[in-house]
């Protein structure tokens, strides 16, 4: 067993696609963070299935499979569901989680018919695209890797950069138009990072589990700490280990596929975060609660003799 | 062929409707797509236990499944440490997760394949038929459906006056003795039934649009809960016409047109509603900014 682990390290492939799925862990424990302290989780999910049909029509654009098209066919359709969904839940004449559904299943289906329709041509080149849906962690290749560091270097250049901004517009973003940021600038780099951390993990866990990676590292993060740089770098670590040890996890055992067993890991820790952290853990509750009792307890049996004494 | 095709399409379009309607006034839409996610899981695990992916326990199973989602869920949102909207976004990839583990590991050659999960194959639906009496009367797709609406109509009717109460006002529900909790858990458990029963032919995600949009259709054009059902009925019947046409039209996935039809009246409807649509709003407001303004300067002359 340790011998199958430590060459199992050592296989260039598996270190590659570890770091991927690990940096990408990373990346959707920080951007997600704010999404989740926004109530915004689902938005993550929104925006993985609005993706598709980015990738069909970037598909058709080019006539063949290559990434980059793929990428920005889907960045822009995700932005595009990102404003349909705003728009028509600005005023609450919708509300935000119908609106969320409609475009997610409608934008969905739209990916669906012209997936369908690709699937007619002669030129049908779009095995891989089935792919964007379930993730093909272990095809991961050195370019992939590459591009997923690059554009994440970005993405936590941006973090820190607008650590402020973006901190005041999370918790009260009435009082961070007043102090003159622009919200709508402000909305629209938040949206775009969700969005370029979704389709970068598209790749490695699909569509229907970006969720997950989204939302879990930073709930998990939340049970430890108050403070939003705790939160973040932590959630950034639960994310990076869920990536690592979930293609661990996948590449030791036989036809395991790598992005549910990535999930599977993070729940772990989530649920591990529920019962057992120090302050808000369940389990802490529990025992916080049961001596509580026991002191009223003593405290009624006290005021009883003190009665019975006096009388 | 066409003709049953259309009737299943439009049998499962009204039968996932209908709770739709009481989802979008609820605010629980994320919750159906959590349950047509994990209904997969329910699948998976009565089809270990049963062999047979025509065994009616198989729905049976599923069905439980989706329950069980709505009450882990709410069990997390109740320890208030996380929100809402997180508890099902961690809930549901578990589940799903989980299924696709066990389903790639050990159902491989069976039919549960992947494409299937997320589109559905609404044009085989036809080819599995139901013997009544040793005669043909059709796909057995069409009369499941059919039944599942049939549930669907009679809990709405049956219930109507305490499914309004508690969506509008669940307190006074619960004050007079009605409970919230078990219509909450009725309600959920034909969701979960009817993303079992559309999941042949609609598949995962999309039942969530066949739930919601013609729901948010009629919400947009109504003002009463009973217009609201009917046109929310009418709209989903619309809906799967032009969809199965134009997908017949185009060669694309049935499912898929269907929800983009849906989503395009559904944003229709949000722009032009006589009442609360965007476009009628936006004039409204311009409008009443010049009426202020010409109020304003007319005031400002008659104090010079």
């Amino acid at each position: 067993m340790i011998e199958q682990l430590t060459s199992l390290l050592s296989d260039y492939t598996f270190q590659l696609v570890a770091l991927g799925t690990g940096f990408l862990g990373l990346l959707s424990g920080v951007i997600g963070t704010y999404a989740t302290l926004r109530k915004e989780s689902l938005l993550g999910d929104a925006l993985s299935h609005a993706a598709l049909p980015g990738i069909a029509i970037g598909f058709l654009f080019i006539g063949r499979k290559e990434w980059i098209v793929l990428m920005i066919g889907a960045a822009v359709s995700g932005l595009f569901a990102t404003f349909l969904i705003q728009w028509m839940s600005r005023k609450n004449v919708v509300k935000f989680d119908s609106a969320l559904s409609l475009i997610l299943s409608s934008f969905f289906g739209l990916g669906l018919v012209l997936l369908t329709y690709i699937q007619d041509q002669p030129n049908a080149n779009q095995a891989g695209l089935d792919n964007f849906i379930y993730g093909q962690a272990s095809s991961m290749l050195l370019s992939d890797v590459r591009m997923i560091s690059i554009i994440g270097i970005v993405l936590l250049v941006l973090v820190g950069v607008f650590w402020k901004e973006f901190k005041v517009f999370t918790f009260d973003p009435v009082f961070a138009q007043t102090a003159g940021f622009s919200s709508s600038i402000l909305q629209f780099l938040l949206s775009t990072m969700m969005v370029l951390v979704i389709i970068l993990g598209l790749e490695s866990v699909g569509v229907i589990l970006m969720s997950a990676l989204v939302i879990g590292p930073s709930v998990a993060a939340r049970q430890w700490t108050d403070r939003l740089s705790g939160v973040m770098g932590l959630a950034g670590v639960f994310g990076f280990f869920s990536g690592v040890i979930g293609t661990i996890l996948s590449s030791l055992g036989k036809q395991i596929p790598t992005g549910p067993t990535i999930v599977l890991v993070m729940s772990v820790f989530v649920v591990f975060s529920l019962f057992f952290a120090p302050n808000r853990g369940l389990i802490r509750k529990y025992i916080s609660q049961k001596k509580q009792q026991q002191m009223y307890k003593k405290q009624m049996e006290g005021k009883k003799e003190g009665k019975e004494y006096a009388g | 062929m066409l003709v049953e095709i259309q009737l299943i399409a439009i049998v499962v379009a009204v039968a996932c409707a209908l709770p739709g309607v009481f989802l979008v006034l609820r605010s629980m839409t994320m919750l159906s797509d959590a349950i047509t996610h994990t209904v997969l899981l329910g699948i998976v695990l009565a089809f270990f236990a049963t062999q047979d992916l025509n065994s009616p326990l198989l729905m049976l199973g599923a069905t439980l499944v989706g329950v069980a989602t709505v009450w882990v869920i709410g069990a997390l949102q109740r320890t208030k440490l996380l929100s809402g909207d997180a508890a099902i976004g961690i809930v549901f990839p578990l589940f799903f997760s989980i299924a696709i583990i066990l389903i790639t590991r050990y159902a491989g050659s069976v039919h549960l394949d992947t494409d299937s999960v997320l589109m559905g194959e609404l044009a085989f639906a036809p080819f599995k038929r139901t013997q009544l009496f040793g005669m043909d009367i059709g796909p057995q797709a069409l009369w499941t459906r059919i039944v599942i609406l049939l549930i669907n109509s009679v809990f709405i009717l049956l219930f109507y006056k305490e499914l309004k109460l508690s969506t509008f006002d669940a307190a006074l529900a619960a004050a007079l003795g009605f409970s919230p909790v078990l219509l909450h858990y009725g309600l959920m458990s034909l969701v979960s039934l009817t993303a079992v029963g559309a999941y042949d032919s609609v598949g995962s995600v999309l039942v969530v649009g066949f739930m919601v949009g013609p729901a948010l259709t009629g919400y947009l054009l109504t003002r009463q809960l009973h217009h609201m059902i009917w046109v929310t009925v009418i709209t989903a019947v619309i809906n799967s016409i032009v969809g199965v046409q134009l997908a017949f039209a185009v060669d694309a996935s049935l499912a898929g047109m269907i929800a983009v039809v849906t989503g395009v009246t559904a944003f229709a409807a949000f722009l032009f509603s006589p009442e609360k649509g965007w476009l009628k709003k936006t004039l409204r407001r311009s409008k009443q900014q010049k009426k202020l303004y010409k109020w304003k300067t007319k005031q400002e002359m008659e104090q010079r």
